[in-house]
Parts: C-alpha cells; sequence; structure tokens
C-alpha cells in the first residue's frame, strides 16, 4: 500500500487554505443525518465532539472514566503554545513551525507542522473566549512564559493547571451539546473493538464498566481521540486508567501505527521511590524557567544539597548547552540527566535523581514572585515528599511521558482505514521524533477544534449517499463475539500471578531496553523477554471476579494483553531505525561528545507498520523536505 | 508497616453494605494510600477473592476521580489533600484505617467505594458554559481584564470535582461546586451575558438533584482539596438575588 499524506498543493502558507477551498461541503440539513462517533473525551475528542455538534452531526462521545472532565488532558501543567508574538520578541508562525520542526528532529512533515503553527493564534482566541482564566499583566493583557527549544516567550498558562482549565472549557462546550441533545455521552463506557464494513469504519463494540454488558454503536465515521501510550511502561507520568487498546484494536483492524517507538522520557518527574510504585508525578516544564539543574561534581556525595558550595556543583545543562541551557528540550534535558546519574553523580535515596534549585530565583525575584508563578506546583510537591521546595532543591528525575508515535494519519488527520480518524496524542503527525513542551494541549486542540470539523465533511460528504449499516450486520456480530471470547479467554486462565504483576515485568524490559537510550542487543533481547511475558501471561494471569460485573481487576488485564503486543512494535521500529533523532537514541549513532547523529539518507521517512497477523510489515512514508534544510539539531 | 483496612464493601446499589476487615503486613511508610490498596488487591486476588472497588485516575491531585472517607474524613487526615496525594507515612505501624464511600442521597453507591457523581455533570450542562461557538472568538487581547479579576475567577475555577465538599457536608449541600463554577465565569466578562440566566438555571438544577442547602458550617472548604473558599458561596446568593430580581 503506497502511503499518500494527500498534502494540498501549493505554498506552505496556502496549504490549509488551499485543503478547505477545495474540500467537499455538506448542506446543514444533511449534516443531521450523519452521524459520528467520537471515542475519548480529552481536549482532542471534547473539543471534537463539541464542534461537530455544533456544526449539526448527530455525535456519540465515550470515556472511560466517570464523567468527561476527567481525562488525562486535565494534568497537562505548564502551558500551551501559540504565536501571536504578544511579547515583541521576534515570534511568528514561521518560527514556531521551524522550532517545532526541529525540536521533532525533521521527522515530521512539514505542512501538518506549519498548519499547527497557523492554528494556534486563533485556538488561544477562542480558549480566552471560552472563559479560560490565563495568566495576565496588570494591565488585562494576556502573559507569556518560555518552554524548552525555544528562544521566544509564546506559552499561555493558567497557574500550574493549564490543562485542567483548557479540558473544563472543553467539557463545557461539551455539555452544553449534551443539554441540547446533540450529543449523547457515554461515560464509564470502553472501547473494545472497531467495526469494518466494506472496507470502512462504521462503529466500535463497547464495553459498559458497571454492568459489562457489550453493546453496538454504528455511525458513519469514528474517530479515536484515545490519547498516549506511555503507560506501557508502566511507571509513566499518565494517568493510571490510561491505554493503548482502542488504537491497538484498530491497528489489529488495518489502520497503520506509525513512528511507535517514539516516545518521550520527560525530564522533570518526581523519582520512583519503591517497587509499590503506581505512578511517577510529573513536575511541569516550567519550573525550568527559573529553576537551575545540578549534581554534585563529587561522585557519591552524601553531604544534603544545601551543604554543597557553589564551585562543587555541576549546573550540567548549562555547561553543555550555553545557549538553551536549563531550557534545552526534552529528550536532550532526560538523557543528560541519565548522563550524569549513570555516571555515579544521582542524588537521592536511589541516587536515581538530580536537583532542581530555586534557590537563585529566589534570591533575584523573592519568594511571592515564585510562589506566584509556580505555587500549586510546590504545594503538590510537599505533600508528596514532604519536603518544602523553597528552602531545599527538588529532587527529580526521568519518566515516561508522552507518545510522539501513535496511527498514521494523512493532512486530513485519517487513518489508513477509511472513515476512521485518530486526533490529539494518540495519532502520528506533527512532532516527529520529540515533541516541544507546551505543544501537546496545542496539537489536541487544534485537532478536535479546527482540524477535524473542516476534514471529515470530506468524507462524509460521500457517505451521505449509502446507507449506514445495521448493528445486526455480521461484522458487528463478528466483532462482538470476538470481544465477548477474548475477555472469556482471559478469565478462564485462573492462573497464579496478578496483572500488576505481568505489568511490572514489562515495564521493567521497556524501561531498560527501550527508552532513553537504545541499542540492537538490547532491543532483540528485549523483544524476546517480552514474548516471553506474553506466554506467561496467558497461560499464568489471574483475574477475579466475572465479566458482567464492573471489574477492575479485569479491564487492568486486557488493557495490559494489548501494551504486551505494543511493547513488541515498539522495540521493532526502534531496532528498525538506524540512527538516532529527537527522543530515539541509538547508542551505535552518537558522536564523541555524546549527541544524536541522524542517518538522512536512509532514514527520512515515517515508518508506518502493518498488522499483518502479528508479523508487523513496515512501509514507509518519505518525508520530504520542501521549505527548510534538515540540519543538525544542536542547542549547544 | 502493618494496617487494618477496614473497608465499606457492597455489591450493587440495592444491595446491603457493610464492613469488612483485611490485615495487610509489607506496606512502606512512602506508598501513597491507593498504592496500599492496589497492594490489598493484588493479595485479594491471589486468594482468589474480589478486588475492592475504587476509584483512581490520575494519581496526582487534579482529576478529581478519587475520594473516599478515610477515618471519618473526606480524602483522609489532611486538609486541602485528595485521597491520592495521601501516603501512608500518615499513619502509625498498626493502625486500623476505615475506609467507607462518599455517603450523599444524590450520590448513589455504584459498587463498594464507588459513587455515581454524575449529578455534578448535570450541574454543568445546565449553565456552566459560554455559548460561543468554535470559530467566533474575538482577538484575545481585545478582552482586556485586570490581573485582579483573572485571579479570582482561576481561584474559583481550580475545583476539581471530586465531590468532598457533598460527602463532608451534613447537609449533602452542593453549594460550594456549584458557587465556584458560577463565580468562575460570571466573575468574567466574556461569562456576563448569560450571567442571570446561569445562576437561576445551575442552582435550580442543584436542587433538583437532591442536593441539600448549605448552613454554612464551613466543613467543606477544609475538606476541598483546591481550598476553595466558602466565600464562594455567599457570592453565589448574592448574585443569585440579583440575578432574581434583574435576570
Amino acid at each position: 500500500m503506497v502511503l499518500d499524506a494527500k498534502i494540498p498543493e501549493g505554498k506552505l502558507e496556502d496549504k490549509w487554505r488551499n485543503y478547505q477551498i477545495q474540500s467537499k461541503l455538506i448542506n446543514p440539513a444533511n449534516k443531521k443525518k450523519l452521524s459520528v462517533i467520537v471515542v475519548g473525551s480529552g481536549l482532542s475528542g471534547a473539543g471534537a465532539a463539541a464542534t461537530l455538534a455544533e456544526l449539526g452531526y448527530d455525535i456519540h462521545c465515550f470515556c472511560y472514566q466517570d464523567s468527561a472532565r476527567r481525562a488525562h488532558s486535565v494534568a497537562a501543567q505548564g502551558g500551551i503554545n501559540a504565536a501571536k508574538n504578544y511579547q515583541h520578541d521576534g515570534d511568528s508562525i514561521w518560527r514556531m513551525f521551524y522550532d517545532t520542526l526541529k525540536g521533532g528532529d525533521f521527522r515530521s512533515r512539514e505542512a501538518n507542522t506549519y498548519r499547527l503553527a497557523e492554528l494556534s493564534a486563533p485556538l488561544i482566541d477562542h480558549y480566552t473566549q471560552q472563559g479560560v482564566p490565563f495568566a495576565r499583566e496588570y494591565g488585562g493583557t494576556l502573559v507569556n512564559r518560555s518552554f524548552g527549544g525555544v528562544q521566544v516567550q509564546r506559552t499561555f498558562y493558567a497557574r500550574g493547571q493549564t490543562g485542567q482549565q483548557l479540558l473544563l472549557a472543553a467539557y463545557s462546550q461539551l455539555y452544553k451539546m449534551v443539554r441540547s441533545k446533540k450529543v449523547t455521552m457515554h461515560t464509564r463506557s470502553e472501547m473494545m473493538d472497531l467495526v469494518v464494513i466494506d472496507g470502512k469504519a462504521k462503529g466500535i463494540i463497547v464495553r459498559d464498566l458497571i454492568t459489562g454488558e457489550l453493546q453496538r454503536y454504528v455511525a458513519d465515521a469514528v474517530v479515536l481521540a484515545t490519547g498516549g501510550y506511555s503507560r506501557v511502561f508502566r511507571l509513566s507520568t499518565l494517568a493510571i486508567g490510561c491505554n493503548g487498546s482502542a488504537i491497538w484494536k484498530a491497528h489489529k483492524k488495518g489502520a497503520y501505527f506509525a513512528a511507535p517507538s517514539f516516545t518521550q522520557i520527560h525530564p522533570t518527574a518526581l523519582p520512583q521511590s519503591s517497587e509499590a510504585q503506581s505512578k511517577l508525578t510529573l513536575m511541569s516544564e516550567s519550573l525550568r524557567n527559573d529553576g537551575r539543574i545540578w549534581v554534585p561534581k563529587k561522585k557519591d556525595d552524601t553531604r544534603v544539597a544545601n551543604d554543597i558550595p557553589e564551585d562543587e556543583r555541576d549546573y550540567y545543562l548549562e555547561r553543555r548547552y550555553p545557549s538553551f541551557g536549563n531550557l534545552a528540550p526534552r529528550d536532550i534535558a532526560s538523557r543528560a540527566a541519565k548522563e550524569r546519574i549513570d555516571a555515579g553523580h544521582g542524588v537521592g535515596r536511589l541516587k536515581n535523581a538530580v536537583y532542581l534549585d530555586f534557590k537563585h530565583a529566589i534570591e533575584r525575584f523573592g519568594k511571592q514572585t515564585i510562589a506566584d508563578r509556580y505555587g500549586n506546583l510546590f504545594t503538590m510537591y510537599k505533600k508528596i515528599t514532604g519536603v518544602d521546595a523553597y528552602t531545599k532543591p527538588m529532587m527529580i528525575s526521568p519518566a515516561a511521558h508522552f507518545s510522539m508515535g501513535g496511527l498514521w494519519v494523512d493532512y486530513e488527520l485519517m487513518t489508513t482505514v477509511s472513515g476512521l480518524y485518530a486526533i490529539g496524542e494518540c495519532n502520528f503527525s506533527d512532532h516527529g521524533a520529540n515533541r516541544l513542551g507546551a505543544n501537546s494541549l496545542l496539537q489536541a486542540s487544534v485537532d478536535g477544534y479546527f482540524i477535524l470539523p473542516n476534514t471529515i465533511n470530506n468524507y462524509l460528504a460521500q457517505e451521505i449517499k449509502s446507507e449506514r449499516p445495521d448493528i445486526h450486520h455480521v461484522e458487528f456480530d463478528k466483532a462482538e463475539q470476538g470481544v465477548k471470547d477474548y475477555v472469556d479467554r482471559i478469565l478462564s486462565v485462573d492462573g497464579t500471578k496478578t496483572a500488576d504483576h505481568f505489568h511490572r515485568e514489562l515495564g521493567k524490559v521497556m524501561w531498560n531496553d527501550c527508552a532513553m537510550s537504545r541499542n540492537k542487543t538490547g532491543l532483540e533481547k528485549a523483544i524476546n523477554q517480552i514474548e516471553d511475558i506474553r506466554r506467561q501471561f496467558w497461560s499464568d494471569v489471574k483475574v477475579t471476579g466475572e465479566s458482567k460485573e464492573l471489574n477492575t481487576e479485569l479491564e487492568k488485564a486486557y488493557r495490559l494483553a494489548d501494551f504486551i503486543e505494543l511493547g513488541i512494535l515498539m522495540c521493532k521500529d526502534a531496532l528498525q531505525r538506524e540512527e538516532s533523532c529527537g527522543a530515539h537514541f541509538r547508542e551505535e549513532y552518537q558522536t564523541e561528545d555524546g549527541e544524536a547523529v541522524r542517518v538522512d539518507d536512509q532514514f527520512t521517512f515515517v515508518s508506518a507498520w502493518d498488522y499483518d497477523e502479528g508479523n508487523f510489515a513496515l512501509h514507509k512514508e518519505s518525508l520530504e523536505f520542501e521549505f527548510v534544510q534538515p540540519t543538525v539539531r544542536s542547542y549547544k | 508497616m502493618k494496617i487494618t483496612f477496614k473497608i465499606w464493601r457492597q455489591e450493587g446499589p440495592n444491595d446491603k453494605g457493610g464492613f469488612q476487615s483485611y490485615e495487610v503486613n509489607d506496606l512502606t511508610e512512602d506508598m501513597s494510600f491507593l498504592e496500599a490498596l492496589d497492594h490489598l488487591n493484588e493479595i485479594l486476588v491471589l486468594k482468589n477473592k474480589k478486588v475492592v472497588a475504587f476509584e483512581y485516575d490520575c494519581r496526582e491531585g487534579i482529576c478529581g476521580q478519587c475520594g473516599v472517607f478515610i477515618n471519618g474524613r473526606a480524602h483522609g487526615p489532611h486538609d486541602n489533600m485528595t485521597t491520592c496525594q495521601l501516603h501512608m507515612r500518615s499513619f502509625e505501624d498498626g493502625a486500623t484505617i476505615t475506609v467507607e464511600p462518599w455517603r450523599a442521597r444524590s450520590f448513589p453507591i455504584i459498587k463498594d467505594l464507588i459513587v455515581n457523581r454524575s449529578a455534578f455533570d448535570r450541574i454543568i450542562e445546565n449553565g456552566a458554559f459560554i455559548s460561543a461557538k468554535t470559530g467566533t472568538a474575538p482577538e484575545a487581547n481585545a478582552i482586556l481584564i485586570s490581573k485582579t479579576v483573572s485571579d479570582r475567577a482561576m481561584d474559583a475555577a481550580a475545583c476539581i470535582g471530586c465531590g468532598a465538599c457533598v460527602a463532608t457536608c451534613k447537609n449533602s449541600s452542593a453549594a460550594l461546586f456549584t458557587s465556584a463554577k458560577i463565580n468562575h465565569l460570571n466573575g468574567l466578562p466574556q461569562g456576563a451575558p448569560e450571567a442571570h440566566q446561569r445562576v437561576l438555571d445551575m442552582t435550580a438544577q442543584m436542587e433538583k438533584e437532591g442536593f441539600g442547602h448549605c448552613s454554612f458550617t464551613g466543613a467543606c472548604e477544609v475538606e476541598c482539596p483546591e481550598g476553595i473558599s466558602i466565600v464562594n458561596i455567599a457570592e453565589m446568593n448574592a448574585r443569585f438575588i440579583k440575578a432574581k430580581i434583574f435576570g
């Protein structure tokens, strides 16, 4: 299959407009007759469901939580980027586009990335109108701050709760449409399979998480907005319920999976403290605006941080990357931390952390200013660790965070299955091999509010002519039976180990061999180990309770079964990419001082995997750089 | 650490529930409270028993999905904290910890420690929005909002919708939740055109859902993980009177 990204003709700045001019429209009376399923209710899902409903489509929106307001977009702290140039510091759409493309190490499409930057400014207008209380100057205008990988200030924020405030705005807009009876909201409902009829996505099988009953929903198009899959590492910054199952089921039904190994390790999370830990709490990247990262120069230094004099501290990011300093991009900051920790300079009880110190910022700006900027993060830090970060440096450590990889989508955000769209974090589109901070809320929102509602019509305009299938169609029967058998099979194993046990095992393998630094031997070993974990899971997992009831243990187990398969594909993808780019760092491809070496003549492509009964066939979408020339990505 | 959990178990909304005790020996102080429950559940699975159903998602105090009564207090022994942020170091070795679901008529129990809080969604549905369709917004800096006004809106907007305020209130009142949302939107110029209708619709829905009236005991603000002030309720009442007169 030839992967056609359907990039519109014309100059970079004209492409989106040219696309919209040519795309097919649907008259308002006909939109009512068309129905769309949206799976997920985070920023992209809620934004899309609300906007599509406003346009007149009949929408069914699903989420596994008890309310759309819980979606994990809620946890994003630091902010959202937009090329408004309010700070008069030389920002522009072009600069934001270039920063994002370079931040992703030239492994994303020019046209997609440009559109992301182009639509960022109207998005801030939209959220402001929806009542998001963005931070403001005394004069009443909006404030900006900096984020990693960027030398201008283009990040908008609402204290340390930007994601929460944007999500609540999207949730409000969504529930307004629920009241108008244009959206039917299905909470505590999990998509278990995709139904494809004659090559087109036409419905889903859903498990009601309270009763365990399986239900069928049919529509003219299906939109997946199900977020990231970094819980494959088990310990991550994600919510415990975040999973890759919806996109994995879609992958098995024909949607290609792009760049699965591109996963971001965030440099500033709280370190792991015990085996029982379920989650690594993120501390916003915005802290790196004022906090300085360091480790003791002396190995295995046992002194407490405040007793170590200035000249015995190694501010390693400032030393290695003088022009970006503490605001080096995430992949680089994480690897630099790992390098110091591995070299014996780690701090904390398990020697697995580095310091993030606000001493100089407090001396310079005063405690009150720092509290205004990051107060809730300092409070959160104290709640979890019991330590006051105004007087002692924070201890932070890298943690699995964002998935740049996801379902392959074209310029219209359609997957390789007709009528199946993927939006937000669950697709692979704009971030290349590494996402810049504060671009996640942006991409999720832009996909949901602005792009999908202007591309889905191009497909639905044809679908209106064909009759919608019935939920008694044989493909629905098959899909539902498949889900039932699958769930029963998990329950019938009746082994001796819990689902969490296998998740911990999977997490260890993924973290050791497919995270911040990878090599051929490690990846080959990891694939074998995960195959073993899969065999053991299916012969020895124990899940109590039944399928037809609220059963949280069963939910864990069936999500994990998909993570295990996804883990194998991630390792295979990392193995085939014999270069280092962005978050994908292959030890075999580095300079003498440990910087990544890209191999452009062989790997300037997006890997897109076809499931092929578990044999995973690789397809390549070649990346053409027409407007910028890929350069060595340097932040020195 | 050795802990005895005394946990409310209830199969479904119509079953008669009751407490069951579970002794767990190998907990550590740096485990979070929910990790201790995870650990208990792994033990139960291996003993071929059904796990305790409880809610959680983000485990960093922002999604609002977790929340149980711990030793008679919503979200446990500390002020202004969610259940997921509570750590075992807050308990003595050998202690017995009583764990119950939120108890309020408007939050019916689904199973064990899980309750149905969809009444909150219906309050939001009835007016907690600004009616502006995607694509209709003016340039963001065209609306100037003073820092003081914006900060006050943010204070109110911080609500995570966990329901601790309702659970802890002797009247099971949702006044803190509802007032926080009203004050967030009505305090901003964008929310002004629908301000009166919003107060009337949201408070009417709050009553319809069966939440009790506020008698200003102040318990809600103590337990609110976001420290949302009870002043919000007074402000909502003032807005309500204004809406009745001018709305």
